[in-house]
């Protein structure tokens, strides 16, 4: 699975190729279009959101008076507020439960594509990546169906194994049991991506090392243990933190879930909380600074896997 | 019994037991989308029943012929296209344009470059679309086909041009330089020798940017506030929510979901080898 794109990068022969010498404006304007588009789509607006959050933006300011240097009165306004606090300590958890419950999941599957036949292997690899094709929007929504508090399967097989006290059991009306769901969502969609890497990661691990192990006498757990794990760190490192990264910033599914009637103040996250703040009280000050509270958080976290896939390239 | 064929008893026994906890996960992971395309095709009075059933017993078109021919589809439809089309032409241009000033060029200013790309495809939508959507709204760019694809181009190009750089490094420059020898134009051999050989990797980037742009919920969010600009995911928001409070007609809502989720899944098998190998082809080979 990963060999076409190893063997493309690993060949460093071809890449500064032999024209390379000449001093040329060419590439420069190669680049052109594409910094273009990405200093319009995203370079002003974060330009214009460090200067919005270092300035007054009130209604005046809508209104076409020019906004006046409050340095970093917003930052302060903000992160004295406990409501941001409550926000950041509840995606925060969020986060490391959704990132290490996926990882923990997507590495059982990845073992037990491992443990299995050639057929079942494939049974497995196409319903994952059904999951995984699904639309966010459209897995939600599904999802949605599934709990539904009247009609639901979720509810209707929990009535059927005992719990009878789950009939018309509305799991979107409590954080907690919100928060359930939208695990159990994010989880599902997540999973396929961490399965399908690390099981192209413990492919790459030579039969050789495999024999000589079974032949000094490791069992089933001793290998897993002492030889596939360890053999496999770097993908598990790159891929929890990929999915952290990725949970940190969780909206559009606590959005979605939040439609069904949920307490949006208890459930809101990160995201869903800055969008309130600008979108829903036009505070746009306050939001700029949480937005670039985000993106210095998302950088911190993403350096590692920067580095690691510029040491692959450079 | 003797003891090896003892042995062997218990193996096989555990390879079937493996086998079965295998096609178990399987299906509780298919489950949903299963639920999805049968829901859909289930007439929605068969669905509020007291027990579910889970074969199709009486299938019918009845509810995607109803969503598709409702007052909204057709508009949602034609807005995902036409957001989607310019992304992924845009995408495609300005990404291997890149692409091939990355791979095939040293410059002052390279590093830098790659580097910058590796951070900006990480950046959460989540922490810029307050400024995007002042953005649009200073600009009158709201609700329109060309504000959103500004957006979307800029959100997919990074990942496409590191996922291109491999394709066109892969491509050695030795045999456009043989084409030219052998008296083609710098162009020419560009056109029939690169081109043909770098086309699996943009059908690749251009499914990629199909599938983000289609996809896309968060910046639709805030650029298209208005009905009448909605994307497919909007309106499949807006088709659950309009029936809310009077009883969900979820064979409905179903079969809207598997209008959208189809032809995704469809391109998505296609492309997916591309997309595991280039997020962490670093780490498996490390």
């Amino acid at each position: 699975m990963t060999d076409t794109l190893v063997r493309q990068t690993s060949r460093p022969t071809t890449r500064p190729a032999a024209p390379a010498r000449r001093r040329t404006a060419l590439p420069y304007v190669l680049l052109l279009p594409a910094v273009g588009v990405l200093l319009l789509g995203l370079g002003y607006p974060v330009y214009w959101q460090v200067v919005t959050s270092l300035q007054e933006y009130g209604l005046a300011q809508q209104f076409g008076q020019p906004p006046t240097f409050v340095g970093l009165d917003n930052y302060a306004r903000i992160f004295t507020a406990e409501s941001l606090w409550a926000v950041v300590v509840r995606s925060v958890l969020f986060c490391l439960v959704n990132a290490f419950l996926t990882v923990g999941v997507g590495v059982g599957f990845a073992l037990l594509m491992r443990a299995v036949g050639r057929v079942v292997r494939v049974v497995i690899q196409v319903s994952l990546l059904l999951a995984w094709a699904t639309p966010m929007v459209a897995s939600v929504t599904v999802w949605r169906w599934l709990f539904d508090w009247r009609t639901g399967v979720v509810n209707w097989l929990l009535v059927q194994v005992g719990f009878d006290g789950y009939a018309g059991h509305n799991w979107l009306a409590q954080p907690l049991s919100f928060f359930f769901v939208a695990t159990v969502i994010i989880v599902w969609m997540s999973v396929p991506f961490v399965a399908l890497s690390v099981f192209a990661g413990l492919t790459q691990v030579p039969d050789e090392v495999l024999e000589a192990a079974r032949i000094d006498g490791a069992n089933g757990r001793q290998t897993l243990r002492h030889i596939l794990l360890p053999m496999i760190r770097p993908v598990l490192a790159i891929v929890l933190l990929l999915q952290i990264i990725w949970d940190l910033r969780v909206f559009a599914q606590i959005r979605l879930l939040q439609d069904s009637g949920a307490p949006v103040s208890d459930t809101n996250l990160l995201g869903n909380f800055i969008f309130e703040l600008g979108i829903g009280r036009q505070d746009f000050a306050g939001a700029a600074a949480v937005s670039i509270f985000v993106l210095l958080l998302t950088i911190a976290l993403s350096w590692p896997y920067v580095r690691s896939l510029m040491r692959e390239q450079a | 019994m003797s003891a090896p064929t003892a042995a062997r008893v218990r193996r096989r026994a555990r390879r079937i037991l493996v086998s079965l906890v295998g096609l178990v996960a399987a299906a509780v992971w298919a489950f949903p989308v299963y639920w999805m395309v049968l829901s859909a095709l289930t007439p929605n009075a068969r669905l509020r029943s007291a027990t579910p059933s889970f074969w199709p017993t009486h299938p019918t078109w009845h509810n995607i012929t109803s969503v598709v021919s409702g007052p909204s589809f057709g508009p949602a439809l034609r807005m995902s296209l036409a957001v989607t089309g310019v992304t992924v032409v845009a995408v495609l241009v300005f990404a291997f344009l890149a692409a091939l000033a990355i791979s095939r060029y040293r410059f002052a200013g390279r590093r830098s470059f790659v580097l910058a790309v590796l951070f900006i495809q990480m950046l959460p939508a989540e922490g810029l679309f307050i400024a995007q959507y002042k953005m649009l709204s200073s600009t009158g760019a709201l609700n329109s086909v060309i504000g959103i694809s500004v957006l979307y181009t800029a959100s997919v190009v990074p990942f496409t041009v590191w996922m291109l750089r491999g394709f066109v490094a892969g491509v050695p420059v030795e045999l456009e330089e043989a084409a030219m020898v052998d008296g083609l134009s710098r162009f020419q051999a560009f056109l029939r020798i690169t081109l043909p050989l770098l086309a699996p990797g943009l059908v690749a980037s251009g499914v990629y940017a199909f599938l983000q742009a289609w996809n896309e919920f968060t910046v639709a969010l805030v650029a298209l506030p208005s009905e009448s600009a909605q994307t497919l995911p909007l309106w499949l928001r807006s088709f659950l929510a309009a029936s809310v409070n009077r009883g969900v007609n979820w064979a409905e809502v179903m079969a809207a979901s598997a209008l959208l989720a189809v032809p995704v899944i469809v391109f998505f098998l296609f492309v997916q080898n591309r997309m595991t190998s280039g997020l962490v082809s670093g780490a498996v080979k490390g």
